[in-house]
C-alpha cells in the first residue's frame, strides 16, 4: 500500500471521528461530550492512524488497532439510551471511521509482500478473518444503533448470548438431526455410491445406460423425496437418513464412475503389460486414480446432506431436531434461537468441511489441484 | 559376471528368434473405411539385438510394437515373441514397455512407482526393495527413491520409467518413442546410458523413434518403415563398434548410415504432404 | 449440482457422426439407456406389488373378500393411497393435473409448476446478475478476492436451505409476500456457483494472451470485453446449469415453511398431509419435467452460443 493512500485515508477516518465528535454541538446530544471513555478510545484512535503511513509496511497494525478502538466506542456509545435504538449523525460517523479502518488492514495486509509460504497461509486466514469480524460488528452496530427489531434480525451479541445459554438443546438438535439423520445417511448415500460405481465400472453397458441417468436425476430437485421418505420411515431419524443418502448417492456414482474410468490409456497399458488381475488393476490404478473425484463428490454432498436432513424434518419429525427447532422458533419470532441453529449448523458444517479437505489433503497430495 | 551373461544370451540368440512376424497385417475400420495399419510385416529379430524402427506418422511402427506387446491384435499372419503368442508371452512377462511418457503414478514416490510391477508379480517386499535399488542406480537415481514423479524433470522421470521397465528383468525391452518429448540435451545424454545399459545388459531392445540420428547412434539394426498401408521399406545392419560415444555422430560412416535411413525414408514417400 | 457429470455423457458422440447406424447405434448411450429405463420400470412395478401387498391384503381381509393372487396384484397397483404408486397412476394422475384443468384452477399442475418456476426464474436472474457482478469485482479488486471469496465459499458450508423459513417469516413480517421471498432463496442458492465459475472463467485467460494485450496497451475495459468475458462464456453456461437446477430446489423448498397454497412445494407438503402418495409423484414429475426442460434449454442454448463463438460443432 503507498504511503499516499495511506494518506488519505488516515484523512478520511479523521474527518470521519471529527464529525463525530462535533455533533455534540448539535440539538440532539451524541453520547462524546457525555461519556468521556468513547472520546478517549477515539483519540487513541487518531493518534494511531497518523502513525499510519510513517511506515506503510505495517500499516495493518495501527489500522486494525484503530478500527478496534472505534468499535469500541461505538459499543460503548450504545449503552446510552439516548444513543441506543436511535443513533444519529456522529455515531454512524464514527461506524463509518471504524469501517474504513478495516477496509485499510485488509488493504495493507493483501498488498503486503510475502515471500514466506507459512507467513503467507497466515495472511489468507487474517484477512477473511478481519472481514468476517467487521461484518459480524457491523450488523452489532446497526441492528442496535438503528433499533432493529429483534424479530427481522437480533444482534450477533443476542444470538452469542442466546447459542451459550440453549447449548444443551442446541446439542439434542445436533445429535437428532446431524449425528442420526446427516452422517449416517451420508455413510450410507457416499458408500452405496461408491459401490455402485465399482459395480459397473468395468460394465460398459451399464456405465453407459445408468451414467446418463444419474447425471439427469442429479439435475433433478430430489429433495421433493422427503415426504415420501417421511411417509415409508416414519417422523424419526431413519426418514432423514434416507432422503440424505438418496441425495448424496447421485453425485457420488457420477463422480466415482468418472474416477474409476479416467485413468489414461498409457496407465492401463502399462497395467496390461504387466498381466495385472482386475483386483490389481483396482486398488493400484483405478481406485487412487479415481480418489480425487471421491473427495469432489464427498464435499458436494457434505453441502447436500445437511440441506436434505433440514428439508425432511419440515414434513414430520419429533419434537426435536434443527429443522424442527428453526420452523418452530421462527413461527414464534423468536429469531435469536432461530440463528443461534443456524450458527450451530454453521459450525458443524464448516468443522465437518474442513475434515473432510484435511483428509483430501493428506490422501490427494499428489493431485495437481493439490500441489502448492 | 554380467560379460558372461551378455554372451551366453548372445549365443542363444542365434539358435531361436526372439520376435519372429510371419505376413502380419494389421488392419481396423475407421470412419473413412478400413486403415491398413500393418501390411505383411516379414521380421525377425534375434536376442541381444537393438532395433530401431524408424518411419513417419501412420506407417505402423508403434501398432507393431503394441502388437508385440499384447495391446493390439495383429488381424493376419503370425506373431511370435519368444515362440509364444503375445498374449501368452505378455502372460509370463516377457517384456518391459517404456511408453512416450513416462507413466509414473502421483500417488507413488519413486521406489514405489518402480516396485509396482514387482508387486504385481508378487515378490516379497525385500526382493522388491533390493530390486528397486539396484535399477535406480542403473538409471544413475539413487537418492530419489522418496521422491514424488511430479518433484523431478521430464528426463529423471523417463529414466525412472526405464528403471521400472527394468525391474522385473525381462529379456525384451520395448521402447516406444521414450524420448520424444524431452529436449535435444537431456535426449543425448539418455541415449549415452541407454547404450551403456544394453552394452552392460544384453537385452534385446526394440526402439520406436522418429529421430535419424538417434536411430542410428543407438542401433545395431534399423528398420524404416512407410505409411498407408504400414510396411518395411529397408532393413539396414548398422555394424558401428559397441562402445561408441557422442562424437561418432561425425563420422563417415555414421554420416553414410544416415544418408542410407534418409533416402529410404523419401523413397517411400514419407514426406509426400 | 454435478456439473461433472454433465460433460461425460456426450464425450463419445462427436467423433463418431462418421460411422455405420449399427455402430453409431452399439457404441452410443441411447441402446443401454432404454434398456435401464425398462429394467428401472420393472422393478418399479416390483416393488410397488410388494410394497403395497400387506395394505391390499389388510383392506381385502377386512372386508372379507374372497381373493385370487390376481386380484392381490392388481390391487397393489390400483391402489388408492399406496406406499408405492405403480408408474401407470404417477402418469395418470400427472396428465389428469396438466390437461383436465385451466392452467389457472389451483387443481392444475401447470398452474402449480408455474408458480414455482416463475419464482425460480426471477431468483435465477436476481442470482446470476449479483454472482457475475461479485466476481467481476472479485477479479479486479485483490483485496475482495482474499476478503469475500473465502466467506463465499464458507457460505456453502451452512445449510442455506435452513435460511430459507427466516427469509419467508422476515421478510413476510416487513409486508413482502408471494414470489419475491421465494426468488431470495433461489438467488442465494444460485449465486455461488456463478460467482465461483465467473472467477475462475475471467481469469482463464492464459498468461500470453493478458501479454498480447498489455503489448497493445488496451485498457483495462478492453482487456474485459474482449478477452476476459468471451474466455468466461463456456464456464458462465457451466454456472448456469447448475443454477438452473438449485434455484428450481430453492423455490420449492421456500414454498414448504410457509403453508402456502400455491406451487409444487406447497402441493408436495399437502399431499403428505393427507397422505396423497400419487399427487406427490405427479407433482415431482412435473417439476422434474420443469427443471430437465430448463437445464435442457440452457445446454441448447450454450450449444448456439459455441457455435457462433467458433466452437467445432
Amino acid at each position: 500500500m503507498t504511503r499516499r493512500s495511506l494518506i488519505s485515508i488516515a484523512l478520511v477516518a479523521l474527518a470521519l471521528i471529527a464529525t463525530a465528535f462535533l455533533m455534540r454541538l448539535s440539538p440532539m446530544a451524541e453520547g462524546l461530550s457525555r461519556q468521556t471513555d468513547p472520546a478517549l478510545l477515539c483519540l487513541t484512535a487518531m493518534a494511531l492512524l497518523l502513525t499510519a503511513p510513517w511506515r506503510p509496511r505495517f500499516a495493518a497494525v495501527p489500522t486494525f488497532a484503530a478500527s478496534a478502538l472505534l468499535t469500541g466506542a461505538a459499543l460503548l456509545l450504545l449503552r446510552d439510551a439516548d444513543i441506543s435504538g436511535a443513533a444519529g449523525a456522529g455515531f454512524w460517523a464514527l461506524v463509518g471511521a471504524a469501517l474504513v479502518c478495516a477496509g485499510a488492514t485488509m488493504t495493507a495486509l493483501s498488498d503486503l509482500a510475502l515471500t514466506d509460504p507459512r507467513a503467507r497461509k497466515l495472511r489468507d486466514i487474517a484477512i477473511p478473518a478481519v472481514f468476517g469480524l467487521m461484518l459480524v460488528m457491523l450488523a452489532e452496530l446497526v441492528i442496535r444503533g438503528a433499533g432493529v427489531p429483534s424479530v427481522l434480525l437480533p444482534a450477533p451479541s443476542s444470538v452469542a448470548w442466546r447459542f451459550v445459554h440453549a447449548l444443551p438443546m442446541l446439542f439434542e438438535d445436533l445429535v437428532q438431526t446431524f449425528v442420526k439423520g446427516v452422517v449416517i445417511g451420508f455413510v450410507i448415500g457416499n458408500a452405496a455410491g461408491f459401490g455402485a460405481a465399482l459395480l459397473v465400472q468395468d460394465r460398459p453397458f451399464f456405465r453407459r445406460g445408468l451414467l446418463p441417468m444419474a447425471g439427469f436425476i442429479s439435475s433433478l430437485p430430489i429433495v421433493g423425496i422427503a415426504p415420501i421418505m417421511v411417509m415409508w420411515f416414519g417422523f424419526d431419524w431413519p426418514s432423514k437418513a434416507a432422503v440424505v443418502a438418496i441425495i448424496t448417492f447421485f453425485p457420488m456414482f457420477t463422480n466415482a464412475v468418472a474416477g474409476l474410468s479416467g485413468a489414461s490409456r498409457i496407465d492401463m497399458d502399462l497395467m496390461h503389460s504387466y498381466a495385472a488381475s482386475p483386483s490389481q488393476r483396482l486398488a493400484k490404478l483405478h481406485i487412487p486414480a479415481a480418489l480425487p473425484f471421491v473427495f469432489n463428490a464427498l464435499k458436494i454432498n457434505s453441502t447436500l446432506a445437511f440441506i436434505g436432513a433440514i428439508v425432511a424434518e419440515f414434513f414430520g419429525t419429533p419434537v426435536v431436531g434443527m429443522g424442527f427447532r428453526i420452523s418452530i422458533e421462527a413461527a414464534r419470532m423468536s429469531m435469536d434461537v432461530v440463528w443461534a441453529e443456524i450458527l450451530l449448523a454453521a459450525l458443524v458444517g464448516t468443522a465437518s468441511y474442513g475434515c473432510l479437505v484435511l483428509l483430501e489433503r493428506k490422501l490427494t497430495f499428489w493431485h495437481a489441484s493439490q500441489r502448492v | 559376471m554380467l560379460d558372461a551373461a551378455t554372451d551366453r544370451s548372445r549365443t542363444a540368440a542365434l539358435s531361436s528368434p526372439v520376435i519372429e512376424a510371419r505376413d502380419v497385417s494389421l488392419t481396423y475400420a475407421s470412419a473413412d473405411g478400413d486403415v491398413h495399419a500393418l501390411s505383411n510385416i516379414n521380421l525377425s529379430i534375434a536376442a541381444g539385438e537393438f532395433v530401431s524402427f524408424i518411419g513417419p506418422s501412420g506407417c505402423g511402427k508403434t501398432t507393431f510394437l503394441r502388437a508385440v506387446a499384447d495391446l493390439e491384435h495383429a488381424t493376419g499372419g503370425d506373431l511370435r515373441v519368444n515362440g509364444l503368442t503375445p498374449h501368452d508371452a505378455r502372460m509370463q512377462r516377457a517384456y518391459g514397455y517404456v511408453f512416450q511418457a513416462a507413466a509414473l503414478f502421483p500417488w507413488r514416490n519413486i521406489e514405489d512407482n518402480i516396485m509396482l510391477p514387482l508387486e504385481i508379480m508378487g515378490l516379497d517386499e525385500d526382493e522388491r526393495r533390493e530390486r528397486a535399488r539396484r535399477n535406480l542406480e542403473l538409471v544413475n537415481l539413487t537418492g530419489f527413491e522418496r521422491k514424488f514423479p511430479w518433484q523431478l524433470s521430464g528426463g529423471m522421470q523417463q529414466r525412472a520409467s526405464i528403471a521400472r521397465a527394468l525391474s522385473f528383468d525381462p529379456a525384451l525391452l520395448l521402447m516406444d518413442e521414450p524420448f520424444g518429448a524431452l529436449d535435444e540435451i537431456v535426449r543425448d545424454h539418455l541415449n549415452e546410458q541407454l547404450l551403456q545399459l544394453w552394452n552392460r545388459t544384453g537385452k534385446t531392445v526394440l526402439f520406436v523413434t522418429h529421430s535419424i540420428q538417434e536411430a542410428v547412434f543407438l542401433s545395431s539394426r534399423i528398420i524404416v518403415m512407410s505409411p498407408r498401408p504400414g510396411r518395411i521399406i529397408d532393413d539396414i545392419a548398422c555394424d558401428l563398434p559397441r562402445d561408441r560415444g557422442l562424437d561418432i555422430r561425425e563420422t563417415p560412416e555414421f554420416i553414410a548410415l544416415a544418408q542410407r535411413v534418409r533416402s529410404g525414408l523419401r523413397a517411400g514417400h514419407a514426406y509426400d504432404e | 449440482m454435478t456439473n461433472n457429470a454433465t460433460p461425460m455423457m456426450n464425450k463419445a458422440t462427436p467423433m463418431m457422426s462418421g460411422l455405420p447406424l449399427l455402430t453409431r447405434i452399439r457404441r452410443g448411450a441411447a441402446l443401454p439407456l432404454a434398456a435401464m429405463i425398462v429394467a428401472l420400470t420393472v422393478l418399479w412395478y416390483a416393488g410397488a406389488v410388494l410394497m403395497n401387498m400387506t395394505l391390499v391384503r389388510d383392506a381385502f381381509e377386512r372386508e372379507e373378500v374372497e381373493y385370487t393372487t390376481m386380484e392381490l396384484v392388481a390391487g397393489t397397483l390400483d391402489a388408492e393411497r399406496p406406499l408405492l404408486p405403480a408408474p401407470h397412476q404417477i402418469v395418470a394422475t400427472f396428465i389428469d393435473g396438466v390437461f383436465n384443468y385451466a392452467p389457472n384452477s389451483p387443481r392444475s399442475l401447470v398452474y402449480h409448476s408455474w408458480v414455482t418456476l416463475s419464482a425460480a426464474l426471477l431468483g435465477l436472474a436476481m442470482g446470476v446478475a449479483t454472482g457475475i457482478l461479485l466476481a467481476v469485482l472479485i477479479i479486479h479488486v485483490r483485496v475482495l478476492e482474499k476478503s469475500l471469496l473465502p466467506w463465499i465459499i464458507a457460505s456453502q458450508m451452512i445449510p442455506v436451505l435452513a435460511i430459507a423459513p427466516i427469509t419467508i417469516v422476515v421478510l413476510g413480517s416487513i409486508g413482502i409476500r408471494g414470489l419475491v421471498p421465494k426468488a431470495l432463496i433461489s438467488a442465494y442458492l444460485c449465486v455461488f456457483p456463478v460467482v465461483i465459475g465467473m472467477v475462475k472463467g475471467l481469469t482463464s485467460p492464459d498468461r500470453q494472451h493478458r501479454d498480447l494485450m498489455h503489448n497493445w496497451s488496451a485498457t483495462p475495459a478492453q482487456v474485459f470485453f474482449k478477452l476476459r468475458w468471451p474466455a468466461a462464456i463456456p464456464y458462465l453456461f457451466a454456472s448456469l446449469k447448475v443454477a438452473m437446477a438449485i434455484s428450481i430446489v430453492g423455490a420449492v423448498v421456500g414454498e414448504l415453511p410457509t403453508g402456502a397454497q400455491a406451487g409444487i412445494g406447497a402441493r408436495l407438503l399437502a399431499g403428505s398431509y393427507y397422505g396423497q402418495t400419487i399427487q406427490i409423484w405427479a407433482a415431482l414429475l412435473a417439476i422434474s419435467i420443469v427443471a430437465a426442460g430448463f437445464v435442457g434449454l440452457v445446454g441448447l442454448i450454450e450449444k448456439s452460443v459455441a457455435r457462433r463463438m467458433g466452437a467445432p460443432a
